[in-house]
């Protein structure tokens, strides 16, 4: 399966053998787990395990959790309070379901983060950056519509703004809206569909993990320096790599550990502090909240979406230029959408032929701006849409599409790149060799 | 029961939901109560006398119906003798019986009972549905420090009356310093003396305030020690286990760390 030369299972005993030839599932297990990685993989590279662990654990609590959870308009909030009272466990279970869904999302962003700095995304590795942004986009749904189920006030709001950016599009999209809800306007025939989907979408996104899998392990991992392991042969490739297992497993479970102290720490002490109080008020069609603000995940394109109103010039020309069917309501769906499709296509608008950040001098200071703004949107998401926060917002927004549409492909042509180390094994040595005096994690250990 | 409509009428309170539409904040006042940090603990005897500031005061207009009434026996909660419980529902509360088609008294089995008759909202919820702290500019740095701040809300706001009154669209409303937007509809509920505490604790408007506060954060979560001391669990594990990893980590990556200096 690996481009990565490297042993393969054998098969010893007979019944090994047997196995084998009708169903090679334990070669398959010993390719996946055994795959040559990268050793000079930092800190960033342990996501990965976060997320799968993050899936795990919904699934886990969700199975569990819908067992005892109602999905009807009149009994689902005090099928939760059921849940939170009644239930052994249960408020535990619940509160481990909400903050891991806030885990999950610190993962992804993480992961996806990494990928943008390290060219995790350039060829070879398109496919693996198309299938991580399906997932990502799959894990927006099935998140959006998990935050209905309890059908709290933030919930039912929540929910009637979101599906209202499908009833955005022109023509068609009072149709698409009556359709996606079950009626005109969010009821019992959308907490029911929203509930059979927010079960079905999580095993969607656990066969695309294996598709991303896959599809890394038969590229090989990217690395901190962007440089290819060497496949001339298994003992050159031997150089630059060590296998998965126990190497990269115990350094990623190491680190699972630490993040899940936090997590703990947050779902025992304050699970409610990424939540919002008003999904505590039972929904109320006829109450409108003060402020409707999404979960924080969702703020950076929430705040995307907001940001074009019908003031700004593009949507004045874009709503004259189409003869007012694109209108300022649209162009922010629009917008939104926009601001994930252009990240999924960043292979193809990033023209530079180094892969890593660290030797991208110039690329450096507007990636690290793109997160800084980020964490803007994500502010600018959550405040009312008044005073200076529209400004901020559409300046932010217009540095998002101005990173991956201008900025990524003009550096490549402008960008003088810094020399690149020949080989991993070459990162690997200037890291640990010579420095290795001032280096707490290998200065304990004698050499050999 | 009819009594209880009739106090309920009296009081006569309209939806507030418009007020609270203006979005203006109003001071909310950082009570220390017992249960605060990852250490802290419900007061029982706080509990007990919040319950009965709620029977004998909130309980007229508010209704409070997914607090099962039997987890007023449970230990980390108000700790009522089971004997105690079953008066006390008997006692106080009323529920409509579907098979008997009528009211009966209360059976601890029962959860307290829902109140809409003066549209005053449902109480079983009402110290997580409210934050006493935000921001400072959607920052959420104060709501880290000092929590959510739902106790501190509803004890601010039932001791935030300043004695002023208006009407507006026939509805007499009252000025709160605590509200958002500055006017409620719901009348002084405490006095000073609203109850007689029977441990002798002086039933002052703000002691009333806040044991009724620490007593629906009880209703409205009441796994918090549980849950907090789940937590406490699991990050002590979880900390030796990091340890340990961290450790296995370093002994396994040792030799090819050493190799690399060749």
């Amino acid at each position: 399966m690996s481009g990565i030369p490297h042993d393969h299972y054998e098969p010893s005993t007979g019944g090994e053998k047997w196995l084998h030839s009708r169903l090679p599932i334990v070669g398959l297990l010993y390719d996946t787990l055994m795959i040559p990685t990268p050793k000079n993989l930092n800190w960033m590279w342990i996501w990965g395990i976060v997320l799968t662990f993050c899936l795990a654990l919904q699934i886990i609590t969700g199975i569990v959790l819908v067992m005892h959870y109602t999905p009807h308009v009149d009994l689902a909030f005090g099928s939760i309070e059921h849940i939170m009272r009644n239930v052994n466990g249960g408020a535990m279970l619940r509160y481990l379901h909400m903050n891991g869904a806030s885990l999950f999302f610190i993962a992804v962003y993480a992961h996806i983060f990494r990928g943008l700095y390290y060219g995790s995304y350039k060829a070879p590795r398109e496919i693996t950056w198309i299938v991580g942004m399906l997932i990502y986009l799959l894990m927006m749904g099935t998140a959006f519509m998990g935050y209905v189920l309890p059908w709290g006030q933030m919930s039912f709001w929540g929910a009637t703004v979101i599906t209202g950016l499908f009833g955005a599009i022109p023509l068609i999209g009072e149709s698409i809206q009556t359709w996606l809800l079950g009626g005109p306007a969010v009821d019992n025939a959308t907490l029911n569909r929203f509930f059979s989907l927010h079960y079905l979408l999580p095993f969607v996104i656990a066969g695309l993990v294996i598709v991303h899998i896959w599809a890394f392990h038969t590229t090989g991992n990217n690395n901190p320096t962007g440089v290819e392991v060497r496949r001339t042969s298994k003992a050159d490739a031997e150089k630059d790599t060590l296998p998965f297992w126990p190497y990269f497993v115990i350094k990623d479970l190491f680190a699972l550990a630490v993040i899940l102290v936090v997590f703990f720490a947050v779902v025992g002490f304050m699970p409610n502090y990424l939540g919002h109080p008003d999904n505590y008020i039972e929904a109320n069609p006829l109450v409108t909240p003060a402020h409707i603000v999404p979960e924080w995940y969702f703020l950076p394109f929430y705040a995307i979406l907001r940001a074009f109103d019908s003031e700004v010039w593009v949507v004045i020309a874009a709503n004259f230029l189409t003869g007012g069917i694109v209108d300022a309501k649209f162009f922010g769906v629009l917008a939104m959408f926009g601001a994930i499709i252009v990240m999924a296509l960043v292979p193809w608008l990033d023209t530079s032929s180094v892969r890593s950040g660290r030797y991208r001098p110039m690329f450096k200071w507007w990636f690290w701006l793109f997160v800084v703004n980020f964490f803007v949107l994500m502010w600018v998401g959550a405040m009312p849409a008044e005073g200076i926060y529209p400004y901020i917002a559409l300046l932010g927004s217009t540095y998002w599409f101005a990173y991956f549409l201008v900025i990524l492909p003009l550096l490549g042509v402008l960008e003088k790149p810094l020399p690149q180390p020949e080989t991993i094994e070459d990162d690997f040595k200037a890291h640990y060799g010579k420095s290795s005096t001032n280096d707490g994690a290998t200065a304990a250990t004698p050499a050999e | 029961m009819l009594k209880k409509l009739a106090l309920a009428a009296t009081l006569a309170l309209a939806p507030v939901s418009g007020a609270f539409a203006a979005g203006a904040s109003g001071h909310i006042e950082n009570f220390d109560f017992s249960f605060e940090g990852p250490f802290g603990t419900f007061d029982q005897a706080q509990l007990q006398r919040g319950l009965q500031v709620y029977t004998q005061v909130c309980s007229s207009c508010h209704g409070m119906q997914y607090v099962p009434l039997r987890t007023l026996h449970a230990e980390d909660g108000p700790g009522m003798p089971e004997d105690q419980v079953r008066a006390y529902a008997e006692q106080f509360f009323e529920v409509y019986d579907e098979e008997l088609e009528d009211f009966r008294p209360a059976r601890p089995t029962d959860n307290f009972p829902a109140n809409t008759a003066a549209g005053a909202p449902d109480l079983s919820l009402m110290a997580k549905a409210r934050a006493g702290f935000h921001g400072p500019y959607g920052l959420g740095i104060n709501q880290f420090f000092k929590g959510m701040g739902g106790p501190e809300y509803i004890a601010s706001l039932l001791h935030g009356y300043t004695g002023e009154e208006k009407e507006e669209a026939g509805t007499i409303l009252y000025e709160n310093t605590a509200f958002p937007g500055g006017w409620i509809s719901m009348a002084p509920p405490l006095y000073g003396d609203d109850v007689e505490y029977s441990d002798g604790t002086e039933a002052s408007v703000e002691q009333q305030a806040k044991d009724v506060a620490a007593f629906l954060m009880w209703a409205a979560e009441p796994k918090l020690m549980a849950r907090k001391q789940a937590g406490f669990v699991g990050v002590l594990f979880l900390t030796v286990l990091s340890v340990l990893l961290y450790l296995t980590n370093k002994r396994l990556w040792a030799p090819v760390k050493a190799r690399a200096k060749d």
